[in-house]
């Protein structure tokens, strides 16, 4: 079957006493696909990654990899390998063999041992390192030497837990495009654990966002991003403005509402629609408005005064004062045309485009 | 570097350092500048350079007996000490419970109670329970005095011993006996090493306990207690402890070189150098 799923939850549930760390998971995630479960701490992402490892059981609900159940089989007999958090580099043996850990039980001949150490070792561009010790190596590297150690073994599934917290933003920002290559070149599915959007936004094939133990959406990153099923999802994943509508019409797809501000909009119908009439909220990330000069004009625009703006280098956030809304809107403009010389107090005209206009459950 | 402050022209800290250095270790150093020293009795100035007192302790027969029973209650002793130790540090490292405070208070206690209070104690308990004293009993008491340094070594090696370590090894496909042998071991064995140096050697020089607890048989203190009456003797007691000294400064330096690479390795996979 080429559609089988490398991993499916199936109604996965963990309880620590009478908290529960993961609530009725469930999830399928396609082979040589890059998946993030993306929450804040506490949402049980790192619960559901430790269980298709084998460091964790459900208290309820299967978990299949390639097909083959997990119930009962532990980690070490799982298809699975794991980046830890810490890294876990094993500090009494040097990096070539922290990465050959693993193959010394599997018993290959030398050479092959040999040949499969020097792939792994030049897959993550530490060929020469092999016989530094984990003391002398820096954080990049010691995740590098951790990302081998795991791949290495050739797993079916590549579990990465928060692999690049500890780096400094440079380097993280670096590591995501290396991951990112690395995974397409080796066709193993990654599934990776972070609370940090930008990374799950940058790397991701599909994203399940998660809260309080609940998967709240799973698509990929664009859809996440544009078109999130609730608030919750919206405000995680960056800069959103609320705009309170009210219902006037449906039909099967699409939904139209009165806005404060914005007028009359027809949105798609959000994913968790209760189907009920009344009040809806409406959102728009604060780059889809933007900022009109002197004579350009646009289809769609509102005007307002600057009440608060805030310097960020490449941009600057405009908090603008919209006649008729009882909010004020967020307005992400990029400097390059002199958006950090607009002062507060200054009447400016923002243009949008409706379709960016998003409807979603509260 | 901030420069040391002076008062009246004269750098007080120092001078301090000075004579603290010197009243600690100056009678010390005496020593063994007497055992070298050809002439029976310890004094100024020196009459000449001499081995014979060294000599002298291989054929004392008391001597090598009371050598051989330090050894044995040493080995004993540390090796008691540092299995009660690991299960202690372990516990104390790797979980939380109840009653931990308390309980590692308990475990150190005997390192600020009156070693001779603790001796009498225990002769009165082990007269009491029928125990012959002998060198068993003196190996008693010295586990009790140990084990706080055996577990003060073990935690230092233990503390973040990162548990992910282990399940690294299960991850990549390792027996629970497999992770034991090829991670758990080699991670602590440092401390444990240092743990059995620092407790042969405490158990090595101590007197008040093995002084009280032993039936016949003399620990090297004992024995060299013993000698003092005897005013003939003093030059081979100042040759055997200095021996007692320099094995005691060696033992220490090797535990502590352990120790620190025990520390070190387990600082390193914190994920917090990085």
């Amino acid at each position: 079957m080429p559609d089988r799923p490398m991993i499916e939850i199936a109604s996965v549930t963990r309880t620590y006493g009478k908290f529960n760390a993961l609530d009725d998971a469930s999830l399928s995630i396609r082979p040589g696909e890059f998946f993030s479960l993306l929450g804040p701490s506490g949402c049980g992402k790192t619960t559901l990654l430790r269980m298709i490892g084998g460091f964790d059981t459900p208290t309820s609900g299967t978990i299949t990899i390639d097909g083959q159940p997990m119930l009962g089989i532990p980690a070490n007999r799982r298809p699975t390998n794991m980046v830890f958090q810490s890294y876990a580099i094993f500090p009494h043996l040097d990096v070539e063999q922290n990465v050959a850990y693993g193959l010394k039980r599997l018993r290959l001949d030398p050479a092959e041992e040999r040949r499969r150490i020097d792939e792994a070792l030049a897959q993550v561009s530490l060929a020469g390192f092999g016989k530094r010790r984990a003391t002398e190596l820096s954080g990049g590297q010691r995740q590098r030497v951790a990302l081998a150690r795991a791949l290495v073994m050739r797993p079916k599934v590549l579990l990465l837990d928060e692999p690049l917290s500890a780096l400094d933003k440079k380097l993280r920002e670096q590591m995501q495009v290396e991951l990112r290559t690395l995974q397409k070149a080796v066709g193993i599915t990654f599934v990776l654990v972070t609370h940090d959007q930008y990374e799950a936004l940058a790397m991701s094939d599909r994203i399940a966002v998660m809260f309080g133990g609940r998967i709240a959406q799973v698509a990929a990153p664009k859809d996440i991003y544009q078109r999130p099923v609730n608030r919750q999802v919206a405000d995680f994943l960056g800069g959103m403005n609320f705009i309170q509508a009210a219902l006037v019409g449906e039909n099967g797809t699409a939904i139209e509402v009165e806005t404060m501000g914005f007028g009359r909009v027809t949105t798609p119908k959000p994913a968790q629609w209760s189907g009920k009439g009344g009040a809806v909220t409406i959102g728009i990330r604060p780059e889809r408005l933007r900022v009109l000069w002197d004579q350009e004009t646009a289809r769609h625009e509102l005007s307002g005064t600057v009440v608060d703006r805030h310097y960020f280098g490449e941009i600057t956030h405009l908090v603008v004062a919209i006649p008729g809304m009882d909010a004020p809107l967020s307005v992400t403009e990029t400097n390059d045309f002199g958006a950090d010389d607009i002062p507060v107090g200054a009447q400016i005209r923002i243009a949008y485009e409706p379709d960016a206009l998003v409807a979603m459950a509260d | 570097m901030t420069r040391a402050p002076r008062f009246l022209g004269i750098n007080w800290l120092a001078l301090y350092v000075t004579l603290y250095v010197v009243f600690l270790y100056l009678p010390v150093l005496l020593l063994p500048l007497f055992s070298f020293n050809d002439s029976a009795v310890p004094n100024f100035p020196l009459s000449g350079f001499t081995w014979k007192w060294y000599e002298g302790l291989l054929t004392t027969p008391a001597m090598l007996d009371a050598a051989r029973n330090s050894a044995m209650v040493g080995v004993a002793a540390a090796v008691t000490s540092t299995l009660l130790g690991i299960c202690a540090a372990r516990a104390m490292t790797r979980y939380r419970f109840r009653g931990q405070k308390p309980m590692s208070a308990l475990i150190m206690a005997p390192l600020v109670l009156p070693e001779i209070i603790i001796a009498v104690a225990l002769l009165l308990v082990m007269l009491r329970l029928g125990l012959q004293l002998s060198l068993l009993t003196v190996v008693l008491g010295h586990v009790l005095i140990c084990v706080p340094y055996s577990v003060t070594v073990l935690i230092a090696g233990f503390e973040g011993f990162d548990r992910s370590l282990e399940e690294a090894s299960t991850d990549l496909g390792e027996t629970a006996f497999g992770t034991f042998r090829r991670v758990t071991l080699p991670m602590v064995a440092p401390a444990i090493v240092s743990s059995l140096l620092v407790s042969f050697t405490i158990s090595l020089d101590e007197f008040i306990l093995a002084f009280f607890l032993t039936g016949t048989d003399a620990t090297l203190p004992v024995y060299i207690w013993g000698q003092l009456r005897f005013a003939a003797r003093l030059p081979g007691v100042l040759a055997l402890g200095t021996i007692m000294l320099v094995l005691s400064f060696v033992l220490l330096t090797i535990a502590e070189i352990y120790r620190r690479r025990a520390a070190r390795r387990a600082n390193v996979d914190g994920g917090l150098l990085a």
